[in-house]
């Protein structure tokens, strides 16, 4: 019997099954091969822009992504250095096995047991989550966090090969997802894609533009004592007419074009045969070439994900500068795959109408590690909660991207992969990568899952704040460039938090209260917004529908 | 993302507190008959602490209006009672049906707001509290807000109605510009890999933006349309302030419907000249202050040369306050002491006995209120657009010479600007515009 049973464990399971035992649950981690867990399927890097945000503030819960990131880090850089400190974007290349076999360690030293098979189904009691079965049995939990990423009913396209399975050599969890489709829970369907691999011993780099890591001594983590691995240089080069004529010339046999794939694709981060037809116009895209590890030739040309026929991918990739005779090891391919409509969820990453059932990660219509792993974080705590009865947590927009993030999924559904960006969080200028600590220590503190080295960390630097020396550390620095626009935004935010505190009944019936149009009804009986303020920014809701629901919450009060 | 708030931009959870609110809710003053309406639990309680006793629910009765605290006689009134649940807004309701003037109105209003537990209404909370009692179903309570709003606006609907639309436009345009400004750096921070420092190019549009705003800030606006452009009457005592506005008034055979005590610290004549409003305001209820409250005097006719949109000075030449629209007056001209020449270069020779020069002066004023009001058929702003398109313009300004986390900054503070113009939402324009525009990703 556990505590808190988690399925899948990808970059959601592995910090969902950590998080819930520093909270004191019996944790399994439940997945189909041991040497999968913390696997990197994509872009082996870490952070960025709002995502490098993501992992300090998963970071501050004790999480493991920015430690793992530290220590397989083999190429660093600080993006947006010149523009402005709210913005910095901290980011890593790992090493593909030094992150995985790091996250391996991290969960083992953590006390997360490993659990190897299928789930099945979910088993419920009265209406509550009460295990889960497994091709080999049942196993009983008080909670379970769902987190199987592009594996629920997972399809790969290689040109016309279409594959069942969530990873390159996968199988996919087809009756989990019969079970998710069952409860009501299924939306639709998405789909990300990933370029060829190459092998790095084939490319000429001499002929390339060299992008140095950085030499600044920063870290994802605020205990900087990272394994430091020796740095590689990665390097830019781009397509160019030619590459885009054997692109346009083989549009017929993608399978995104010829409308095999109809799940739908980031805007973001398009296939390079998107590219090419939405922006004819322009004569080349930039291709960064990432070492994927210090032991391993392949290379991830990041900036042509492509679901193209192989043969096609050889061609196009071979008229690249640099790439001539570049050898691909494993072709790009697109993956489909079904998401839940995270509406469904309330801001603890809990199904509404199944109490102790969490979905975190890619499953909700995320795409990327980090924000895999912030949900992954709040589902295990919550889920903890939910298993040992204790304090939920909640993060609001004003104080994180965690908030952000859950806030912009709960509400506002997804209908394309989201990803972190900052012109998400209206409260920037505040959420800084260098403040994490400061933002969220308290909570992380309050939520009692911390280490006792962590919980002096906290403490220190909440107390070194109101210190005489504090506006000539960084933090101190920035925090005064941004004070008069902050102090602004604080007032916004007092509108937002007076709002918040009119909550909204589960069970409130929109149908039932007079004056709101069919639409609205729609609206809001979809997103279930908790306050007021939710209701608010429910996307389409007028002001009018507003009143009218505030009228109806407060005669229930009443009543 | 503060937004889609309630239609008047307020909390709705601000309006949870059952305060008892009063406003004027008849058209603005001067008018024959004002109504002010006073709502809520401590209505009753307010109307007997100026009438004394009310009359009977649904009935109205005259009383004499006195100040709660001081007792002074403010007005003699209708005054109507109504009993929650059957009013117009399911509260208690009190209503006082006084006389029109400014100061009148001004007087009760200022005696309501000193009860406690009385505050004045936000725009629309009448029809809100009607709405949420039950009195109103959704539908009317739009209704009557665009109602309202049209009663308050009524010249410039009238007026301007075609105008309006092209108005819209424009804000419109402004606002596209906005969403394409910010998509631009929201690309720059999010998605460049290149870390190239400032965006001059962005800058610069941003500026050209701003000084368009500030341009359309400097035209004429529709609000003296409405209320009168403020001509200020001012000059030390005894230069003749007074006999100058009932001359002027006088020879217009304008409508004076104001006459007030010598209690108000100064006069306002509404009046046409040539069909334009005007609001002509005499200081002299300051003139016979002494000691200590001659200091407060002269402070007050400072404020007012301030607010003046027009100044006309009857003091010496050299003496008078530095204003933009100034118009130097030689009055009391018909003296002897004063026809003796040279008299001062640029001053009109006025005689408010003779009438002598009051027709050069009348000409003068009308050339110069005329450049102060919208030309007819022009696009003009109110007071509500003029502040929001002036606070769009500062946040612009604002990012000059900043880093472009700040520059998005000021681009979201001026979008939600706009966004309050028009009602309007943010965020996913911007990322639909962002997707729309560019090629994102690598």
């Amino acid at each position: 019997m556990f505590d808190v049973l988690v399925i899948g464990a990808g970059h959601a399971g592995c910090e969902a099954a950590a998080a819930a035992t520093r909270r004191g649950a019996r944790t399994g981690l439940l997945t189909f091969r041991a040497q999968d867990a913390g696997q990197m399927s994509c872009n082996p890097s870490i952070g960025g822009v709002g995502k490098g945000h993501l992992v300090r503030e998963v970071d501050v819960f004790d999480g493991l992504i920015a430690r793992a990131a530290d220590r397989a880090a083999i190429h660093r850089r600080m993006l947006n250095r010149t523009k402005g400190p709210a913005v910095w974007g901290p980011r890593v290349q790992a090493d593909r096995a030094v992150y995985q076999a790091t996250i391996g360690e991290l969960l083992r030293e953590n006390g997360a047991e490993l659990v190897i098979d299928e789930a099945l189904r979910i088993m419920t009691r009265g209406g509550r989550v009460a295990g889960v079965e497994t091709t080999t049995g049942a196993v009983e939990c008080r909670a379970v966090v769902i987190a199987t990423g592009t594996f629920l009913d997972a399809r790969m396209f290689i040109g016309d090969k279409i594959l069942r399975g969530g990873r390159s050599g996968e199988q996919a969890s087809l009756t989990l997802a019969g079970q998710i489709r069952d409860i009501g829970l299924g939306q639709g369907r998405l789909k990300t894609g990933t370029p060829p691999r190459l092998d790095g011993r084939s490319i000429d780099w001499a002929r390339l533009e060299e992008q140095p890591s950085d030499c600044a001594d920063w870290t994802m983590s605020a205990f900087g004592d990272r394994v430091r691995q020796p740095q590689l240089r990665c390097a830019i080069t781009r397509t160019n007419a030619r590459t885009h004529k054997i692109i346009e010339a083989n549009f017929a046999r993608s399978p995104l074009f010829a409308g095999a794939i109809e799940g739908r694709g980031p805007r973001y981060c398009p296939s390079i045969e998107d590219k090419v037809k939405r922006f004819a116009g322009r004569d080349t895209h930039q291709i960064f070439l990432e070492p994927e590890g210090l032991n391993d030739p392949l290379v991830y040309p990041n900036g042509i994900s492509t679901s193209l026929p192989a043969d096609v991918q050889h061609a196009f990739v071979r008229s690249i500068e640099g790439l001539e005779s570049v050898k691909i090891v494993r072709p790009g391919y697109a993956v489909e795959y079904e998401y839940v409509d995270p509406r469904r969820l309330n801001a603890t990453l809990e199904v509404r109408e199944m109490p102790g059932l969490f979905l975190a990660g890619q499953i909700n219509g995320t795409t990327g590690y980090e924000e895999a792993a912030a949900q992954g974080l709040v589902a295990g705590l919550n889920a903890a909660a939910r298993a040992l009865d204790l304090q939920e947590v909640r993060c609001d927009r004003r104080s994180s991207y965690i908030g952000v993030m859950i806030d912009d999924l709960t509400l506002q559904g997804v209908n394309e992969p989201y990803r972190m960006m900052t012109a998400r969080a209206e409260y920037r200028l505040s959420l800084r990568a260098d403040n994490a600590t400061t933002r969220l220590g308290s909570a992380a503190l309050a939520a009692d899952c911390v280490s006792e080295r962590r919980r002096r960390h906290i403490e220190d630097h909440l107390t070194r704040r109101s210190s005489a020396d504090w506006p000539q550390t960084d933090e101190g620095r920035a925090d005064a460039l941004y004070a008069p626009y902050v102090e602004r935004q604080q007032r916004e935010w007092e509108v937002v938090r007076r709002d918040s505190a009119v909550w909204l009944p589960r069970d409130l019936d929109y149908a039932a209260i007079p004056g709101l149009s069919t639409e609205m009804v729609e609206r809001l009986s979809a997103a279930q917004p908790e306050t007021l303020d939710h209701a608010s920014r429910v996307p389409g809701v007028t002001p009018a529908a507003l009143s009218a629901v505030y009228v109806a919450a407060n005669r229930r009060a009443a009543a | 993302m503060a937004r889609r708030r309630t239609a008047v931009g307020v909390s709705v959870a601000a309006m949870s507190v059952r305060d008892t609110i009063f406003a004027l809710s008849s058209g603005r003053p001067p008018a024959a008959v004002s109504i002010i309406r006073v709502s809520g639990p401590a209505a009753h309680h307010a109307g007997e602490a100026l009438a004394g006793r009310l009359p009977l629910p649904r009935t109205a009765a005259l009383r004499q209006l006195k100040h709660p605290q001081s007792g002074e006689l403010l007005d003699e009134a209708l005054v109507l009672r109504f009993d929650s649940p059957a009013s117009s807004t399911g509260e208690d309701i009190v209503e006082f049906q006084c006389h029109g003037g400014r100061a009148v109105i001004d007087s009760v209003l200022g005696a309501l707001g000193s009860l406690d537990g009385l505050r004045e209404a936000l725009p629309g909370e009448f029809t809100r509290r009607a709405f949420e009692n039950g009195r109103i179903d959704l539908t009317q309570a739009e209704g009557l807000a665009d109602l309202i709003e049209a009663e308050t606006e009524v010249q410039r609907k009238a007026a301007l109605a075609s105008a309006e639309g092209r108005l819209s436009m424009q804000i419109e345009l402004w606002r596209e510009r906005l969403v394409v400004l910010s998509a631009r750096a929201e690309r720059a921070i999010d998605y460049d890999e290149d870390d190239l420092g400032a965006d001059e190019a962005l800058l610069s549009e941003c500026n050209e933006v701003a000084s368009e705003l500030q341009d359309w800030l400097l035209r004429p606006r529709i609000d003296p349309l409405k209320d009168g452009v403020r001509v200020v009457v001012a000059g030390p005592p005894n230069s003749g302030k007074s006999s100058l506005v009932n001359a002027i008034a006088g020879s217009e055979r304008a409508i004076v419907t104001d006459i007030p005590g010598t209690t108000r610290d100064h006069i306002e004549v509404p009046l046409a000249i040539g069909g334009l409003p005007i609001l002509l305001i005499d200081t002299a209820g300051l003139r016979e202050t002494t000691d200590t409250v001659e200091a407060i005097g002269v402070e007050r006719a400072a404020a007012l040369t301030q607010s003046a949109d027009v100044l006309v000075w009857l003091g010496q030449p050299q003496a008078a306050p530095n204003h933009p629209r100034l118009i130097r007056v030689h009055a009391r001209s018909d003296l002897p002491e004063r026809r003796r020449p040279p008299l001062p270069l640029g001053s009109v020779p006025v005689s408010s006995v003779t009438g002598q020069g009051l027709a050069e002066l009348m000409n003068q004023l009308r050339t110069t209120v005329k450049t102060l009001l919208p030309s007819e058929g022009a696009i003009a702003l109110n007071r509500r657009q003029a502040a929001l398109i002036e606070e769009a313009a500062v946040a612009l300004r604002d990012a000059r010479n900043a880093e472009l986390v700040i520059l998005a900054e000021s681009l979201r503070r001026a979008r939600s600007a706009f966004d309050r113009l028009t009602g309007r939402a943010g965020v996913e324009d911007v990322l639909d515009a962002l997707f729309g525009r560019f090629c994102l990703g690598k």
